[in-house]
């Protein structure tokens, strides 16, 4: 197989070095701004929403569980894209009403899917906190919510540090589904400049210089989880 | 009713689902008593002691501490929580703050008491626990003694009218278990009223005021350790008594 492969035209098809070049700074300032911020208002999105959702999960009062179980279900089960879709254009077409500022238009959808997710992940780090914590801390007389915020979220947060930056890992990938939405030059985020790109190069280099930027948000983050969870492990033994 | 009655506790029934853990318990602590429960596992001693704060909901009867009534619907229960300590098995400090901040939180929380104020009651308690020098210490940093030594500083910080102890040193190796019968003893030298679920017969012989035998989720025989432990009246609490201290 390497052997066949026909290394100087894949290079020109895929690798060219000029267009590599061309692709900077633009692609750092411009693009790579972008998805982060797209990822950064998904992922503060979905951890305030997502905490308060897991608090409704595990709440006595039924048609809190009930909203947030439900909520949950549906935004877990419909992939992000139809959700971006139906969102971003479905709704404005339906209601006449207008996004205000194109980078909601991405970012809402993306932080209450994020949501979803990272409520499940919230509630399990809730629930691995022993409950004798909880039992202590009413019997010094906090009320359930004090205990909650004194007590309970701060150790389950540090439960769950690792699959959270984990989601944020999913996220920064996840931004790019935005791209299928019509965005201004200005609000490209990595995908769409690559794919742009594509089509003003007639080449595929754009796009893999956009998949190693990707990378290189993505794999400090997903080391520095395999670092904490080593060190988690070397803790608890 | 008498003011020096701290915990009254009439006709108390709690079953989990099928299982009838305690049926029908009534017991009075006055001001000032330690009484030790003791009784073989499954005898519905902790569950007992977890009605009189309402960790556990009881399924009948009722509970009054100081004039409150608990298994009243409208009851603060909170507020109520606040004046009766709890020390646990378990221990149960809170393992992401510093013994100093373990003992201040309430006191901060519930009480409203200043930094200041907390800390340097704290810091007193901490000293009175036998713990110098611990006060920035984490649990995790402590011997399972000097965590349940920062525990019950935990529950004096709120100046409690009764303390509640669930098997406080069980779980601890038999080395560390002296050090903290003897902060148990010196409270109640001091006049703490403590209701302590115990296997420790020694500590309910030489310091308890009253003992009472507990099985099969009923109260079967009480009154001063010289009658329980040493001439136990009650079949059933000399088969007890003669499988522990015989082990």
């Amino acid at each position: 197989m390497v052997l066949v492969v026909d290394w100087g035209r894949l290079q020109s098809a895929m690798f060219q070095w000029d267009i590599v070049v061309e692709q900077f700074p633009s692609i750092l300032t411009n693009a790579a701004k972008n998805t982060i911020i797209f990822t950064i208002f998904g992922f503060a999105g979905g951890l305030s929403f997502g905490l308060l959702f897991a608090l409704m999960r595990l709440s006595t009062v039924r048609p809190y569980r009930w909203f947030a179980a439900t909520y949950i279900e549906i935004f877990r089960g419909i992939p992000l894209l139809v959700t971006l879709l139906i969102l971003g254009f479905g709704i404005p077409i339906a209601t006449g009403w207008r996004w205000p500022n194109p980078y909601l238009q991405g970012a809402v959808p993306l932080a209450l899917v994020a949501s979803a997710y990272m409520a499940e992940t919230i509630r399990a780090g809730i629930e691995a906190v022993p409950k004798g914590q909880m039992e202590a801390a009413r019997s010094l007389g906090m009320s359930y919510s004090r205990a909650m915020i004194t007590i309970i979220i701060p150790q389950a947060l540090r439960i769950i540090v690792p699959p959270l930056t984990n989601e944020f890992v999913l996220l920064i990938k996840d931004t790019s589904l935005i791209s299928v939405l019509g965005v201004t030059a200005g609000t490209r985020d990595l995908a769409r400049f690559g794919r742009d790109g594509v089509n003003s190069t007639a080449n595929a280099t754009p796009l893999i210089v956009a998949g190693l930027v990707y990378l290189a948000m993505t794999v400090p983050l997903t080391q520095l989880v395999a670092w904490m969870e080593r060190r988690e492990k070397a803790a608890s033994r | 009713m008498n003011s020096d009655v701290v915990v009254n506790i009439t006709n108390l029934n709690k079953s989990f689902g099928d299982n009838h853990v305690l049926r029908g318990i009534d017991l009075q602590v006055q001001r000032g008593e330690v009484v030790c429960i003791i009784g073989p596992s499954g005898s519905g001693k902790s569950t007992l002691l977890r009605c009189v704060n309402m960790l556990e909901t009881p399924t009948a009867g009722t509970v009054v501490v100081l004039g409150r009534e608990l298994t009243d619907i409208d009851c603060d229960i909170d507020e109520a929580r606040a004046h009766i300590g709890m020390v646990f098995q378990q221990f149960n400090l809170f393992p992401h703050m510093t013994a100093l901040e373990n003992v201040c939180v309430a006191q901060r929380k519930v009480l409203k008491r200043s930094a200041d104020e907390a800390a340097t009651i704290a810091h007193g308690l901490l000293t009175r626990v036998g713990l110098v020098g611990k006060d920035n210490s984490y649990p995790a940093q402590l011997s399972g003694g000097q965590q349940q030594r920062v525990a019950i500083a935990r529950a004096l910080a709120m100046n409690p009218d009764v303390i509640l102890f669930d098997e406080a040193t069980s779980a601890l190796d038999p080395e560390l278990v002296g050090e903290v019968l003897q902060v148990m003893q010196s409270l109640a030298q001091d006049g703490m009223t403590m209701l302590v679920v115990t296997h420790e017969m020694g500590f309910a012989k030489g310091v308890a005021d009253r003992v009472v035998f507990m099985d099969g989720g009923v109260i079967v025989e009480q009154g001063p350790p010289s009658q329980v432990i040493s001439a136990p009246v009650e079949e059933r609490t000399r088969a007890f008594l003669s499988s522990v201290l015989n082990h």
